[in-house]
C-alpha cells in the first residue's frame, strides 16, 4: 500500500529542476517513451556570478539528446504521478488524500504500521517505509533521527518561479531546439546569504530560483523572493527570463549535509528512504535527488519483499537494504562526497572564490595597450590576495576538493 | 550585496499575486499553530524574513501574526525558530494544503 497525502502523487514535490531516471532501465526498460519530462538537458552550464560579473563554463551533447539520455527537466507532479502509476501497475495500491499521523505498535512496542487522518484509518503492516519527506515525523517519531537532521544548518530552502514564456522564444534565447533543454547551475547571485541559483528550461516555462542556507536567511534582511528578483536583474540571467509571467511560485526544503545527517536507516518493522534520509546529493558540480529517493525507494521495497518471505521484518531481517545502498550508488556517492556540502556552502566558495575568478578572468581578457600583458601568475597571485584568501586556505580547500571529487 | 544591473523590464507583481499563482485546497484546521505570546520577547525573528510564503507578520504591540493558509508546508519556520513551544508543526489534513502543478 502506498500512502499520499496530497490529493495526487507528486501534488506536494517541488525539486530543483533536473532528474536522471537511468536507475530506471533495469525496471522499465524503454521509459524514456513515456516518461512525462519537460526537455532532456543537452546543455549544462554552470556559472560564477559577481555583482557585475559572470564567469560560464558551459557544455553542450548532442548524446544526451538521444537515447538511454542523461538527465531531464520535469514537472514533479507529472513525474510522481507517472511513477506511482508504474507502481500501481505492479500491483501496490494507491491511497491518495491520507496523511500518516504517526507509528502503530504491538504490545512488544515494534512497529507495526501508521495511523493516518482517515475514519478508522490505522493501517496495519509487517513492514513500514517512511518515505514521508524531508520533515520526516515517521523517522523522528522512531527515534532514527539524527543529531545533524535537527540541526537548522544542515538545510537550504528551494524557492522558485514557473515562468511562462512561449516555446520558441526559450529555444532561440537558450539556442535549442525541439526537445533539447538547458540546466544552468549558478555560484553566488545569492546576495549575503549561502546558497545558489538555478535556471531551467521547461516546454513553454522558466524555471528559475535560489537555494538558501538556513539559519542564515534568517539572519539578515533580504526576503527568498526579493533574492530572486536581484538574481533575475543580474546582466547575465534577465534577458533570458525577460517578458515572462509568473505561473507557479513554490519551495521546498532540502537536506544538505549528505552523509553527515542521514538518520539511522533500518529499526524493526520499518526503513527509511529518500528524503526522510537526507538522501539529496548537494555536492554543488552535482546536484541530484530525484534518483537517490527512487533507488532508495527501490531497494527498500526489495528488502521489504525478501523480509516478508522469509517471515522475519525485524532490523535483522530487513538488512538487505543498507547491504543494497552501501553496494549502489546510493551510499556509494554520498560516503565519497561526504566533505563536498561543507566545502560547497563554505565562505570561500560561496563568496571569495567567485570574486577571485571572476576577477581573474576579466584582466587576462583585458587588453591595456599600450601596458603589455601581465603575466597569468601574477594576476592569480594579485587576485587572490585582493579576495582575501590565504595559500593555506587555498591549499587545504583544494585538498579537500580533490579528496571528494577525485 | 545588491546586485548592480538595470531593472529588466517586467511587471513587479505583489507578494499576495505571486502566491495566488499556486494552489492551495485550504482545510478549516489550521495546521501550523504559532503561539505568538512566545514571540514577544524574540528579538531575532528568522521566521520573517525566512518563510518563503510570507506568512509571519509581526503585530503592533510586538507579537507575531501567523497565517497557515497559503503555506508550502516546507518546514522552515520551525527549523529556523529558536523558541521552544512558539510554533507548532503538523501536515494538514490529507488532499488539502499546497497542490503544485508545474515544478
Amino acid at each position: 500500500m502506498l500512502l499520499e497525502r496530497g490529493p495526487f502523487a507528486g501534488s506536494k514535490n517541488m525539486y530543483g529542476g533536473v532528474v536522471y531516471p537511468r536507475i530506471l532501465d533495469q525496471f522499465h526498460p524503454n521509459w524514456w517513451e513515456e516518461v512525462p519530462i519537460q526537455r532532456w538537458i543537452t546543455r549544462r552550464s554552470t556559472m560564477v556570478l559577481t555583482a557585475t560579473q559572470a564567469m560560464t563554463v558551459d557544455f553542450r551533447t548532442q548524446a544526451w539528446g538521444e537515447p538511454p539520455y542523461n538527465g531531464a527537466t520535469a514537472y514533479r507532479p507529472d513525474f510522481d504521478h507517472w511513477l506511482a502509476g508504474k507502481a500501481e501497475a505492479d500491483g501496490a495500491v494507491l491511497v491518495t488524500s491520507t496523511t500518516a499521523l504517526g507509528l502503530l505498535r504491538d504490545e512488544a512496542g515494534r512497529i507495526a504500521g501508521v495511523r493516518t487522518d482517515r475514519p478508522d484509518g490505522d493501517i496495519h503492516a509487517d513492514v513500514v517505509i517512511a518515505c514521508d519527506g524531508v520533515n520526516s515525523f515517521l523517522a523522528k517519531e522512531a527515534d532514527l533521527f539524527g543529531p545533524g537532521q535537527t540541526e537548522a544548518g544542515n538545510y537550504t530552502v528551494g524557492v522558485k518561479e514557473t515562468i511562462a514564456l512561449p516555446k520558441d522564444v526559450i529555444d532561440e534565447r537558450f539556442g535549442v531546439r525541439d526537445r533539447e533543454g538547458v540546466d544552468i547551475e549558478i555560484l553566488g547571485g545569492t546576495g549575503g546569504v549561502n546558497g545558489g541559483g538555478f535556471l531551467y528550461t521547461n516546454l513553454d516555462t522558466l524555471a528559475v530560483g535560489v537555494v538558501l542556507k538556513l539559519p542564515a536567511l534568517g539572519a539578515q534582511p533580504r526576503r527568498p523572493e526579493e533574492i530572486i528578483a536581484d538574481l533575475k536583474a543580474h546582466a547575465a540571467i534577465a534577458p533570458l527570463v525577460e517578458g515572462g509571467t509568473i505561473v507557479e511560485y513554490s519551495a521546498h526544503l532540502i537536506p544538505e549535509a549528505g552523509r553527515s545527517m542521514m538518520p539511522r536507516l533500518t529499526t524493526d518493522g520499518m526503513l527509511v528512504a529518500g528524503d526522510a534520509a537526507a538522501m539529496c546529493l548537494a555536492a554543488g558540480i552535482w546536484l541530484e535527488g530525484v534518483n537517490f529517493a527512487m533507488a532508495s525507494g527501490i531497494y527498500a521495497g526489495e528488502a521489504a519483499a525478501d523480509a516478508l518471505r522469509a517471515g522475519d521484518t525485524s532490523a535483522a531481517g530487513l538488512a538487505g537494504y543498507e547491504r543494497r545502498l552501501g553496494d549502489t550508488f546510493v551510499l556509494r556517492d554520498h560516503e565519497k562526497l561526504r566533505r563536498a556540502p561543507g566545502l560547497v556552502l563554505s565562505d570561500r566558495v560561496q563568496h571569495h572564490y567567485p570574486q577571485m575568478i571572476a576577477n581573474v578572468v576579466e584582466r587576462v581578457f583585458r587588453v591595456e595597450n599600450p601596458r603589455p600583458k601581465p603575466g597569468f601568475r601574477r594576476i592569480v597571485r594579485e587576485e587572490r590576495k585582493r579576495a582575501g584568501i590565504g595559500l593555506r586556505d587555498l591549499a587545504r580547500d583544494a585538498w579537500a576538493g580533490i579528496r571528494s571529487f577525485g | 550585496m545588491v546586485l548592480v544591473s538595470r531593472r529588466p523590464e517586467w511587471p513587479e507583481i505583489s507578494f499576495e499575486e505571486r502566491i495566488g499563482t499556486t494552489r492551495f485546497d485550504v482545510h478549516e484546521r489550521a495546521h501550523i499553530v504559532v503561539d505568538g505570546s512566545v514571540c514577544t520577547d524574540c528579538s531575532t525573528r528568522e521566521c520573517i524574513v525566512a518563510c518563503p510564503a510570507n506568512l509571519f507578520v509581526p503585530t503592533a504591540d510586538g507579537g507575531i501574526v501567523f497565517n497557515y493558509e497559503q503555506c508550502f508546508e516546507c518546514g522552515t519556520c520551525y527549523l529556523v525558530c529558536n523558541r521552544e513551544g512558539a510554533i507548532t508543526w503538523t501536515y494538514p489534513e490529507g488532499g488539502h494544503g499546497v497542490v503544485f502543478a508545474r515544478t
